[in-house]
């Protein structure tokens, strides 16, 4: 197991590292950069960008600075707002997106488990229809038309929900964002389980299980439950990225004030540090997030737990 | 003189709903099993063995059908609902699966799995139950069976395998053991150590046990009776040593003669010709007829019944090679002329 | 030389089904199709898809409004059968159907053109890779692995706002967001159509590489990649409205769905017409290519579910 961990973490670091370089390379290639004359920036701002690029520098010590200053968090200033860098900004938008980003999460993996494994028991029955619908809505109907929909029926003609912000943090202001974003994830699972709960139930074991006479619920639970969720939890790290892309629109759709919002405004207005910055950032979390998960997997298969 | 039957199915049938028509796997067949009796259920794939035993222990695919009895100890078990059923199975009847690397939870300890039939059945608290798994382990002949309990299957070797699923059939005492091709998944000389093992168990605790398998040297060792499956019905039941001595019909003659002996030749094995029977749409008369060397008239019109033609023996023939009910005997070059 | 010539032709003869290389070996597209017809929302959803294909084409030299000339007598009209504005008009009085059915062009057109883009590459990159096999393989399949890990959409998001806005780089990044799975896909089945028995014996009686790569093992990806074409196009739709809403996509004076529906949520509450019209077309479009391409899969494989 520790094998296996050790390999898997230094496999991420050449990934990494090559897309934090092409991310240099953009940066320096991009018109209208701070290294392009002809765009008119703030003096102020242009003026913190020269001290802070180094741009008498050869491209070689550029480069390291680069990733020494990533190695200490610091992702550089922002093009259009001189008060703030961009690890700041990431630092006042982040618990928002966790708390939604995670909520999302859970939801999608508790929802989707449980709808896929009655769908499994319940098989062509009304049960397994209406969670199928579901779960065709889910993956069909992309978030930026669930998400107006839900707050048209929820936040004004019912008046159940407010339509958006962050408010106080409670639970009414989270309920739509959350649900928009995991819906097709919830979908997915779904899905994924489903297929494979039917799938294990078919396998021997279950077999002898059931011989056994434990009783259907200590089968399905106990015995089929735990093989039958190996694509789903192989579909966790991507989900993963899918969560945090997702998330942006979310974020701007209900207007929380997460780093999806900052990302969005600071692409519209052209600010490339900011930009690149968290786009470093998301990239790092899921790199990161992808190999929790893989390694959960791993600690989860008995064969590699007792290599 | 005959102890009511342990297992009794009479006139049971199985059939399977598949898009290409109705599968008759199983087709009126007749059956007993004493107490303590070890009975051999012989017959090639697709003569319905397995499906018969799969059926009473309510393990069929959910397109099947089941009908007639199969009373165990007086008690219809397909008027049974699954949670009826549930209390029967693992506990006064359990089952000894095929394969045992597919038979076990891959994703689950062996103290686990032999434990949770002990606390569900017996109502054992975990560490009562994991006691007496751990010497039914030993009971069993695995070696180091404290560190092996708590080790997941894929760490064991194929013949360990099978001894912990014998071992799991046998944790609540059960009557009746049905073993499904215990031995088909394994090396010819861990094959031998499982049957022993068989022998020896059977000998202490004076279960009952069903052996379910196409090899007949596993029968030779250890059956006291045999009944030979074909197309879903028996055509033939006999001791052991009748049955090998002197089959009573075609078909297990057949059958014989298709298996490879040590004392014999390997030229004088022959394979039985052409193809089993197709079961949704079965020949007419004797479904053995399209193939059997002494194939009559009568044979391909009407189906004969299972009957007896000596004591204790009962075949399923228009001519079989024994008949002591009519008081001759005939050899069958002699009945065919 | 004719010897030599004669026993490659009988060699070829006796080892491949001739009619086998030219197309898909017939029984099994046969077989596809009939599986695909008696698919019920396959079959209907390939009407529909037609029919907003159609309509996208034809339908506007039907209607007398277009989608950027405003009607000053109907500013925010809602949709009704005898003003003639049936989606309705938006608030610079824009006929609604007349942009949706605009916006459904350019969103199809954007969806084949990145389509091919991601094919093309998918299956050279592919197949190349799965018939050089060995390091080089290995190292193409490393690649396609790290690609997969990053988020690609920030990628394109980050270079749309890099390199400005323009129509081609919008296809060609979008096209580029699909050709990993196609590249997977189609080295996988060239791997295992390598090993197959005529192409050795094509090999062995002499056949150069490129003919065999083009007459015997192309013709057998066709199937694989048509159902995984099938299930892409959603997707780039998906992406590319999503780029449109966000503002990244397409600019005005084109129109996309996704920018209309970013119009339309704007406004919603007032003139929720204007964010529903757009929004149906998308999921039908959406729709009937997810059961198509689960058709198309289903039929060819049914083992799959």
């Amino acid at each position: 197991m520790l094998r296996y961990a050790t390999f898997r973490l230094l496999s991420t670091i050449p990934v990494l590292l090559i897309a934090i370089t092409a991310c240099f390379f953009i940066l320096r290639l991009a018109p209208g950069g701070p290294f392009d004359q002809e765009r008119a920036l703030p003096p102020a701002v242009l003026a913190n960008l020269r001290a802070y690029y180094h741009l008498d520098d050869t491209l070689i010590v550029q480069y390291l600075r680069y990733l020494g200053r990533l190695a200490q968090f610091d992702l550089g200033p922002s093009f259009t707002t001189k008060d703030f860098t961009v690890a700041q900004q990431i630092a006042i938008g982040l618990p928002y997106t966790l708390i939604v980003g995670g909520s999302a999460f859970l939801l999608a993996m508790v929802a989707g488990v449980i709808s896929g494994v009655c769908g499994a028991l319940y098989q062509n029955r009304w049960a397994d229809y209406g969670i199928a619908g579901i779960v065709i809505t889910g993956l069909v109907v992309p978030n930026f038309l669930v998400a107006p929909i839900l707050q048209l029926i929820f936040g004004v003609k019912l008046d159940w929900l407010p339509v958006g912000g962050w408010g106080d943090g409670s639970l009414p202001y989270l309920i739509m964002p959350v649900i928009v974003l995991a819906l097709p994830h919830i979908a997915r699972i779904s899905r994924l389980m489903r297929g494979s709960m039917i799938e294990t139930l078919n396998a021997n074991f279950i077999k002898t299980a059931t011989a056994k006479g434990i009783g259907r619920r200590r089968t399905v639970i106990g015995h089929a439950l735990r093989p039958a969720l190996t694509p789903v939890v192989s579909y966790l790290g991507p989900a993963a990225g899918y969560l945090l892309t997702g998330s942006i629109v979310v974020e701007q759709i209900f207007g929380i004030p997460g780093i999806g919002r900052y990302f969005i405004n600071a692409a519209l207005n052209r600010d490339y540090g900011m930009v690149l910055g968290t786009v470093i950032f998301y990239m790092v979390l899921i790199v990161v997030l992808n190999l929790l998960v893989d390694l959960a997997y791993a600690w989860l298969d008995p064969k590699v737990r007792t290599r | 003189m005959r102890d009511a039957p342990l297992l009794a199915l009479k006139d049971y049938a199985i059939t399977f709903a598949t898009p290409d028509g109705t599968v008759q796997a199983v087709n009126g067949l007749d059956l007993s099993v004493q107490p303590g009796e070890v009975l051999a259920v012989v017959g090639e794939s697709g003569s319905g063995k397995s499906q018969t035993f799969n059926g009473v222990f309510g393990l069929l695919a959910r397109n099947a059908t089941t009908s007639g009895e199969a009373r165990l100890e007086g008690r219809n078990l397909l008027d049974l609902s699954p949670r009826e059923l549930d209390q029967i199975r693992g506990r006064d009847m359990a089952m000894v699966f095929q394969d045992p690397m597919t038979a076990l939870n891959p994703a689950m300890k062996i103290r686990k799995q032999l434990a949770e039939t002990l606390t569900v059945h017996r109502g054992l608290s975990r560490r009562e139950a994991n006691a007496e798994s751990l010497a039914i382990m030993k009971r069993v002949g695995i070696p180091e069976a404290e560190r092996r309990i708590e080790q997941y299957p894929h760490q064991l070797s194929g013949g360990m395998r099978q001894r912990v699923v014998i071992a799991m059939a046998l944790l609540c005492r059960p009557k009746l053991i049905v073993a499904d091709e215990p031995t088909t998944a394994l090396d010819v000389t861990i094959q031998a150590q499982i049957l022993d093992l068989f022998r020896d168990l059977i000998a202490e605790t004076g279960t009952a046990l069903i052996l379910i398998t196409h090899d007949l040297g596993v029968v030779a060792g250890v059956a006291d009776r045999v009944a030979v499956m074909y197309a879903g019905r028996i055509v033939e039941s006999a001791e052991a040593d009748a049955l090998f001595s002197r089959p009573a019909m075609p078909y297990t003659a057949a059958l014989m003669r298709s298996i490879p002996r040590p004392d014999q030749d390997v030229e004088a094995v022959e394979p039985i010709p052409g193809r089993p029977p197709d079961l949704i749409r079965p020949p007419t008369g004797c479904p053995f007829h399209p193939r059997c060397r002494f194939v009559e008239d009568r044979c391909r019109r009407e189906r004969p019944p299972l009957a007896e033609v000596a004591p204790g023996r009962q075949a399923a023939c228009w001519f079989p090679f024994i008949d002591e009910t009519a008081g001759t005997e005939t050899a069958p070059e002699a009945a065919h002329g | 030389m004719t010897l030599y010539a004669g026993k490659r032709e009988a060699l070829e003869d006796a080892f491949l089904d001739r009619d086998m290389p030219r197309g898909k070996p017939r029984s099994l597209t046969r077989d596809a199709m009939r599986r695909l017809r008696a698919n019920k929302a396959a079959v209907v959803s390939l009407f529909v898809l037609a029919f907003i294909v159609l309509a996208a084409i034809f339908a506007p030299f039907f209607i007398p409004y277009d989608y950027e000339t405003p009607d000053w007598s109907a500013f925010r009209a809602p949709p009704s059968l005898e003003s003639g504005h049936y989606f309705g008009t938006d608030q610079n009085g824009r006929d609604l159907l007349a942009r949706t059915l605009y916006g459904t062009r350019i969103s199809l057109t954007v969806a084949i053109i990145a389509t091919t883009v991601s094919v093309v590459v998918g299956v050279l990159y592919g197949a190349t890779s799965g018939f050089l096999g060995g390091r080089i393989d290995q190292a193409m399949m490393r690649f396609v692995d790290v690609m997969y890990a990053l988020p690609y959409i920030l990628f394109v998001i980050l270079l749309m706002v890099m390199f400005g806005r323009n129509v081609f780089l919008l296809f060609a990044a979008i096209g580029l967001l699909e050709w990993l799975t196609m590249a997977r896909i189609v080295r996988g089945q060239t791997l295992s159509l390598k090993e197959r028995e005529f192409i050795e014996a094509a090999r062995a009686s002499g056949v150069a590489t490129f003919p065999i790569i083009l007459r015997h093992i192309v013709p057998n990806l066709v199937g694989p990649v048509v159902i995984y074409a099938t299930l892409t196009v959603p997707e780039i739709v998906i992406t590319e409205s999503f780029l449109s809403y966000l503002g990244f996509g397409v600019q005005e004076p084109l129109t996309s769905l996704g920018t209309l529906i970013a119009e339309g949520t704007d406004v919603l509450e007032v003139m929720p017409w204007l964010l529903l019209f757009p929004g149906a077309v998308l999921v039908s479009l959406l729709l009937s290519l997810a059961f198509i391409g689960d058709g198309l899969r289903d039929a060819f494989d049914p083992k799959d579910r």
